[in-house]
C-alpha cells in the first residue's frame, strides 16, 4: 500500500519530493529538491512496515552512520539525515546516469575497457579504505560514474567503518552481501578486511571480460563456500581474447587468501594502468579449469588452513603503501642515485608489502620541438628507461613489487607531484643536489616537490665534507 | 548534556589530574566516578578528597571492590599484593574519608542509564564483564538503554539490537560513536589509574546526550612520578612498573 505522505509534491523536512527514482525491496529513492540547494539530490526512505526483517533497519542505520563520514569524488555527498525516532531518511547527492550493471548487460568489453573501468573502481576503493570504510557489497549495481569519469561507490548499507561498531554483526543472518560477489572471508563472517572489496572487484572484471560469473550465483551456504576451495575457470578458457596480463590481475584479485591478493586498491590500480609491467606467473598460463585432482588438493588445503589474520584497515594500508623513488639518471648523478636507492631500501625493509614505483624525468623543452632523440638519433625514452631499470637492479626486489616510468615534461616537479597524486603514492624519495645560488633563488625540483606533494617526502642529500676553513669542499656518499 | 565517566582511579593522582584537566576543556555538565577510587596507587587520600569535592558539587560516585575492601576485611580472592595495599591505604585515610566511602552506593539507576562498578546482574559479586555472554547477562538485568561500568581496566563497548544478539567493539580513542536509539549499549570504561590494555595512557569517556555520542579518550600523564611515588611509599614496586607497560 502506498504511503500517502510519499507522493510527488509532498515535503519532508523542507525537501520536496519530485519523482520516484527507484522502489526497491529495502528502500524507496526519490529525487528531491530544496530551496537554495543547487546540487541534484536523492532521498532514501527505508521501508519499515511491521514484520519486516530487522536487518532492513540496521542497513539503513549503517548507511546513515557511515555516509556522513565519507567525502571525496568517489562517494555521493551526504546532505541530511532524518531523525530515526520520527521519519528516517537519508538525503545525498544524486548521481545521474546508469550503474555499471546496466552497462554490463548492454555491451561487450575489450580488455582495455575492462582495465579502464577496473582502474577507476580500484581508485574509488582505495579512497574509501583510506577513510576507514570497507564497502563489502561491491557489485555492478553499486558502481556509478560521474560525467568526469570517476567511479562512485553507492549504497553503504552493508559497509563497515573500522572505527565504529559493526551494527550488522547484530544480525543472525550472516553472511551478508550479494552472493556472486562476496569474498571467501565474507562467507566466513569476516567483515574487517579491505581486501574483500578487491576480491569483489575481481569478480566484476571477470564478469566483464568473460560474460560469466566466476562463482555463479549460489543460493545455499554450501554453494557460497565453494569459492573457499574451488578456483574459477580461468578467464582465458572462456574468452581467448583475454590477454595474459588481465588474467593475471583478475586471478590475483580472486585469490582465496587475502594476503595473496593486491594489498590495496592503489596497487591494483597501478597494475591495471601498466599492463606491460604486470609480472606474469603461472596464473596467467592457466587455460583450462582445474582437474579433479587439483580440486581435491585445494579442498584439503583449505580444510587444513588456519584462520585468516584480521588487521585493522588503516594499519593494513600503512604496510602496503606505494613508495615513489624519483631518480635522476643523467650521467654524473650516480652517487646521489646510489644514496636514493639506499634510502628507499631502508623504507622498504620496514614495509613488507610495499611497492616501489621508480620514476625518471626527461625534461623536455618548454618551447621548440622535442624529437625525443639524442645526438646519435637514439630514442631517449628507451635510454632513460634502461638506466632506471639498471639503477633498480641493485635493490634486489621481487619484480612484482617494482615498476618503472619515464615521465617527459618541461616541469619535472609538477610532473612528479601529479604522478604521485594520480597513483596514491604515500611516500616520495627524491634527491637534492648540492645548493647553488641559482637553485636557492629559483627553488630546486626537490623543494617544489616538498611544497606540493600529497604525501611524505624524504629528501636525500649527500653529506658535505668540510675542509679546515669550515667551507664545504666536496661530497661523500655516506648519505 | 555531557557526562564524563572516570573508573578505576586507584589512587593515581597524576593520571586523574591529567584526565580532569582534559575534561575541563570540554565543558562537562556532570561527573561520574565508577568506583575503585583507591587501591594500588600512592595517593589515596588526595584521590578521595578530590572526588569528595566533585561529589559535593553533584557528581555521582559509586563503590568499587577495592573501596569496599578498605572498609572491611579484604576479600580472600584478592592476591597478596592487593591485600597489602589495602591495609596500607587504610592507614592513609582519615575517619571522614572512610565515612565517605561507607556511604557510597553500589549503583546509579536513572534517566535510562545504569551505572555500576563491575556488572549489572550482581553488582556486589564484582564479576567482570569480559565477553558478550557477561554483557548479555547485564543487559537482561535492567531495562535501561545505557549501562556504564568499569572494573575491567580496558575500554570495551557492547551493543545489543532487536535480535538480542550482543556484539563487542573495541573503541578507538577520540572517535565519536553514535549511540543508535534502536539498540542498547554497555560501555566498559577503561581505567584512569591502571590501564590494562597495553596502552599506558589514562582512559576515560564522555557521553554527550545532545548529540547522542560516546567518546573514549586516552590521556598521557606523568607515569614516572606516579610509579616513583608507589616505590617511595613502600608499596610493591611492580605496581609502578605495570603502569609503564599498561598491564
Amino acid at each position: 500500500m502506498t504511503d500517502i505522505r510519499f507522493s510527488p509534491g509532498s515535503s519532508i523536512d523542507g525537501f520536496r519530493l519530485e519523482s520516484r527514482i527507484h522502489a526497491g525491496g529495502m528502500a524507496t529513492i526519490w529525487r528531491v529538491t530544496k530551496e537554495r540547494v543547487s546540487i541534484p539530490m536523492a532521498m532514501k526512505i527505508p521501508r519499515l512496515k511491521d514484520g519486516d526483517d530487522s536487518s532492513f533497519v540496521v542497513c539503513f542505520e549503517v548507511e546513515q552512520m557511515i555516509l556522513p563520514r565519507l567525502s571525496g569524488p568517489h562517494v555521493p555527498r551526504f546532505v541530511a539525515a532524518g531523525d530515526f525516532s520520527e521519519q528516517p531518511y537519508l538525503v545525498m547527492e544524486h548521481i545521474p546516469g546508469k550503474s555499471l550493471e546496466s552497462l554490463i548487460s548492454e555491451s561487450q568489453f575489450n580488455p582495455h575497457e575492462v582495465a579502464s573501468v577496473g582502474l577507476r573502481i580500484a581508485k574509488a576503493l582505495h579512497d574509501i579504505h583510506r577513510q576507514h570504510v570497507i564497502h563489502l557489497d561491491v557489485t555492478p549495481d553499486n558502481v556509478m560514474f560521474r560525467a568526469s569519469g570517476e567511479a562512485v561507490l553507492v549504497d553503504y548499507g552493508l559497509s563497515r567503518h573500522e572505527q565504529l561498531p559493526d551494527l550488522m554483526a547484530e544480525e543472525f543472518s550472516l553472511p551478508m552481501g550479494t552472493a556472486p560477489y562476496i569474498a571467501p572471508e565474507q562467507v566466513l563472517g569476516v567483515r574487517s578486511d579491505p581486501r574483500s572489496d578487491i576480491f569483489s572487484l575481481g569478480v566484476i572484471l571477470y564478469q566483464m571480460i568473460t560474460g560469466e560469473l566466476p562463482f555463479d550465483d549460489p543460493k545455499s551456504m554450501a554453494g557460497l563456500k565453494r569459492r573457499l576451495y574451488l578456483a574459477p575457470v580461468p578467464p582465458r578458457a572462456m574468452n581467448k581474447k583475454c590477454p595474459k596480463w588481465l588474467q593475471e590481475i583478475i586471478l590475483t584479485c580472486l585469490e582465496v587468501d587475502p594476503r595473496n591478493r593486491y594489498g590495496s586498491g592503489a596497487q591494483l590500480a597501478l597494475a591495471l594502468e601498466n599492463p606491460s609491467q604486470v609480472v606474469l606467473t603461472s596464473r596467467s598460463d592457466l587455460e583450462n579449469p582445474d582437474s579433479l585432482m587439483t580440486k581435491l588438493k585445494r579442498w584439503i588445503s583449505f580444510s587444513r588452513s588456519g584462520p585468516i589474520a584480521n588487521r585493522s584497515v588503516s594499519r593494513h594500508l600503512d604496510s602496503v603503501l606505494i613508495i615513489m623513488a624519483a631518480v635522476d639518471v643523467s650521467p654524473g648523478m650516480e652517487t646521489l642515485s646510489d644514496a636514493i636507492r639506499l634510502a628507499v631500501k631502508r623504507i622498504y625493509q620496514g614495509e613488507r608489502n610495499a611497492r616501489i614505483t621508480c620514476v625518471a624525468i626527461r625534461k623536455t623543452p618548454l618551447v621548440g620541438i622535442d624529437l625525443g632523440l639524442d645526438d646519435e638519433g637514439n630514442n631517449m625514452y628507451v635510454q632513460y628507461l634502461s638506466a632506471l631499470k639498471h639503477w633498480a637492479q641493485l635493490m634486489e626486489l621481487p619484480s612484482d613489487r617494482i615498476s618503472f616510468h619515464v615521465l617527459e615534461s618541461p616541469d619535472p616537479a609538477a610532473a612528479l607531484v601529479h604522478y604521485a597524486r594520480a597513483n596514491h603514492v604515500e611516500h616520495i624519495v627524491i634527491g637534492a643536489r648540492g645548493s647553488s645560488k641559482l637553485r636557492r633563488f629559483l627553488g630546486s625540483v626537490s623543494s617544489h616537490v616538498v611544497a606540493e606533494a600529497p604525501c611524505s617526502v624524504t629528501v636525500v642529500r649527500l653529506h658535505e665534507t668540510w675542509d679546515a676553513s669550515g667551507q664545504g669542499s666536496g661530497y661523500s656518499s655516506h648519505g | 548534556m555531557k557526562t564524563a565517566f572516570f573508573a578505576d582511579i586507584h589512587a593515581n593522582r597524576e593520571a586523574l589530574e591529567a584526565c580532569l584537566r582534559h575534561a575541563e576543556k570540554l565543558q562537562i555538565d556532570r561527573y561520574a566516578f565508577l568506583g575503585d577510587l583507591i587501591g594500588y596507587g600512592a595517593d589515596p587520600s588526595w584521590a578521595i578528597d578530590t572526588v569528595m569535592d566533585y561529589h559535593s558539587r553533584g557528581a555521582i560516585v559509586l563503590l568499587g571492590n577495592h573501596d569496599e575492601a578498605v572498609l572491611s576485611r579484604p576479600e580472600m580472592s584478592m592476591h597478596d599484593d592487593a591485600r597489602y595495599v589495602v591495609s596500607w591505604t587504610r592507614s592513609q585515610l582519615s575517619t571522614a574519608q572512610m565515612n565517605f566511602l561507607k556511604e557510597l552506593p553500589l549503583v546509579f539507576d536513572k534517566y535510562e542509564m545504569f551505572m555500576t562498578h563491575a556488572n549489572v546482574f550482581k553488582p556486589q559479586g564484582w564479576e567482570y564483564v569480559t565477553n558478550v555472554i557477561d554483557a548479555k547477562k547485564s543487559f537482561s538485568a535492567t531495562f535501561d538503554r545505557f549501562i556504564f561500568c568499569g572494573h575491567l581496566h580496558e575500554p570495551v563497548l557492547y551493543h545489543q539490537g532487536a535480535t538480542g544478539k550482543v556484539v563487542q567493539f573495541i573503541p578507538v580513542a577520540g572517535v565519536d560513536i553514535p549511540m543508535g536509539i534502536t539498540r542498547r549499549w554497555l560501555a566498559v570504561i577503561g581505567s584512569v589509574g591502571q590501564p590494562r590494555d597495553i596502552n599506558p595512557a589514562a582512559c576515560y569517556a564522555i557521553y554527550d546526550s545532545s548529540r547522542n555520542t560516546l567518546t573514549y579518550f586516552r590521556v598521557p600523564y606523568d607515569i614516572a612520578t606516579a610509579s616513583k611515588k608507589i616505590a617511595d611509599a613502600g608499596l610493591p614496586v611492580w605496581l609502578g612498573d605495570r603502569l609503564e607497560r599498561g598491564v
